[in-house]
């Protein structure tokens, strides 16, 4: 078994595969308020995405199994799946925030609950810290406290910011 | 000694029994529900988490919310649903058809029922090691019961065994409670749970060693850290090891089916690794050998509580319509065909496999 291998199964995205699939490149970075960025590599019996997605974009399942399928022309960046994926699977990055920075909506459950203007430590997927980012809005869309922050932040990053911690 | 009677008996007022009272007693069935703890919901009130599946299973709901769901929907049921808690069903006597039953500390009962569905749930699996009766050395269900029931945080730095959910769920709870989870490690060279758990608890910067197993707790009076070690591809210690600063160990290795009860009624059972222990026979209707109990739920092998509902709601409903209620039988077809949704995916093939080797289409008589 590779490296590669041990760290996917430790829970360490290493490369796209179905149910974590990135946007096309050129949409992306033109689309405003963001795509969506779903990080679902396994078949497991969950569809919230698809059922809460107001737009259609998140592919009706055929199998609760099936790992999540995206029309990108109908993704409008509203990050409801965000909030509603039980496995904080999804999220939403704005490559068209401005000119040198991106928007990241990111699945938020711990506390402190960070406040607009507050600074953070922007993290990848393995914990560490890749960006100092700017919290812009924080939501929570069902009222259920899964907050989405908005962060903005380098948009070098928008294949390694998954996470944010308060403070830096 | 009180001598109570009632249609069907429902042990255990978790996931599975809660929902096998509800469909019964929509039923019209009087049902008495006995539970060991001092309220309903079993594991369900301590799951911070939003739970997977499809809206017929809750899913984005978090446990704690399901399990009043669930007292809600029994509620309005008026009086049909009893629920007897802080008591213990002890045994079964099979020659006078006879439960006994231990309420809190000094009294007891004798309960007699027509019907039996038996939701016992699971215990926790423990594993050796030396030291592991030091003060700090938790099963994960007890770090959940202290934080989520109580509000009690374990300690301050934990060492985290076992990467199955329970053990991925309860690190992340852990995080949010402001503890800090100092590994996880996991023998296999897998996570046992959803790998969305384990990204969860990865981006918040918390290792998982695979091929990795705790050697030793370390401490006098007290955990005061823990000896891990590398494992090679046959469970062997390859020597390498390294001490980790912690003040808990938890445990979350593994459940095995509660099934002393259906043991006592003589039912049929099996050893069956794909469902953690020794199971009941049972048919499709969730009805085991003993044509007077049903069962539902992780007594009938370890699996999700989406899972566990939904076989409430079978044998809620089958053991109704045992008793010539009006069940709407036509209901069963839909549950089977939740169960094996639920059950199509990658994790849900080691529980097809089991449930295969205890199912039953028919009964000798």
């Amino acid at each position: 078994m590779s490296e590669n291998d041990l760290l996917f199964n430790s829970g360490i995205l290493t490369d796209e595969r179905q149910g974590a699939i990135r946007p096309p490149s050129g949409l992306w970075g033109a689309k405003k308020g963001g795509l969506v960025i779903v990080e679902c590599p396994q078949r497991i019996p969950c569809n919230p995405c698809a059922t809460s997605c107001p737009a259609g974009a998140i592919l009706p399942f055929s199998d609760i199994n099936d790992t999540p399928l995206i029309d990108y022309e109908k993704c409008t960046g509203c990050a409801i799946c965000v909030a509603a994926c039980p496995g904080l699977a999804c999220f939403v990055i704005d490559l068209a925030f401005s000119e040198d920075k991106a928007l990241y909506k990111l699945p938020y459950e711990m506390l402190p609950l960070p406040s607009k203007g507050d600074t953070v430590t922007c993290l990848g997927r393995g914990g560490e810290a890749l960006a100092r980012g700017t919290v812009e809005a924080v939501i929570e869309p069902k009222r259920d406290k899964t907050y989405v922050v908005h962060v903005s932040a380098p948009r070098e990053f928008a294949n390694g910011i998954r996470a944010i911690k308060a403070g830096v | 000694m009180t001598d109570i009677s009632t249609d069907i008996l429902v042990v255990g007022g978790g996931a599975a029994g809660l929902s096998a009272a509800a469909e019964a007693a929509s039923c019209g069935a009087d049902v008495l529900i006995v539970e060991g703890d001092l309220r309903l919901g079993g594991q369900l009130v301590k799951q911070t988490h939003k739970f997977f599946g499809s809206r017929d299973e809750y899913a984005g709901t978090r446990g704690y919310k399901i399990a009043d769901i669930l007292l809600d929907e029994i509620r309005e049921n008026e009086g049909k649903v009893k629920a007897l808690t802080n008591t213990t069903v002890t045994g079964y006597y099979i020659e006078d058809k006879t439960f006994t039953a231990m309420r809190g500390e000094d009294s007891c009962a004798r309960i007699k029922a027509r019907r039996t569905i038996v939701a016992t749930g699971a215990s926790e699996r423990l594993i050796p090691f030396p030291n592991n009766d030091l003060p700090g050395v938790y099963g994960a269900g007890a770090v959940q019961t202290l934080m989520n029931v109580y509000g009690v945080t374990p300690g301050r730095r934990v060492l985290m065994v076992g990467a199955g959910n329970i053990g991925l769920i309860v690190s992340y709870q852990m995080t949010q409670a402001g503890v800090e989870v100092a590994a996880v490690v996991e023998a296999m060279p897998k996570i046992g749970g959803y790998w969305v758990h384990a990204a969860k608890i990865r981006r918040l910067g918390i290792p998982i060693l695979l091929r990795h197993s705790v050697k030793e707790a370390l401490g006098e009076r007290v955990v005061e850290g823990a000896v891990i070690m590398e494992l090679d591809d046959k469970f062997n210690p390859t020597g390498l090891e390294r001490t980790i600063e912690c003040d808990v160990i938890c445990l979350a290795v593994g459940l095995s089916p509660t099934t002393e009860i259906l043991s006592h009624a003589g039912c049929r059972m099996r050893y069956v690794p794909e469902l953690c222990g020794s199971v009941a026979e049972r048919d499709r209707t969730m009805r085991t050998s003993n044509p007077d109990f049903w069962s539902a739920g992780d007594a009938m092998g370890i699996e999700e509580a989406s899972a566990a509902m939904v076989e409430g709601r079978i044998a809620g409903l089958c053991a109704a319509d045992s008793l010539g209620l009006p069940a709407k039988m036509e209901k069963l077809d839909e549950y089977w065909a939740r169960l094996n949704r639920l059950r199509a995916g990658e994790v849900g093939a080691k529980i097809r496999s089991g449930i295969g080797k205890v199912s039953r289409d028919e009964w000798e008589v």
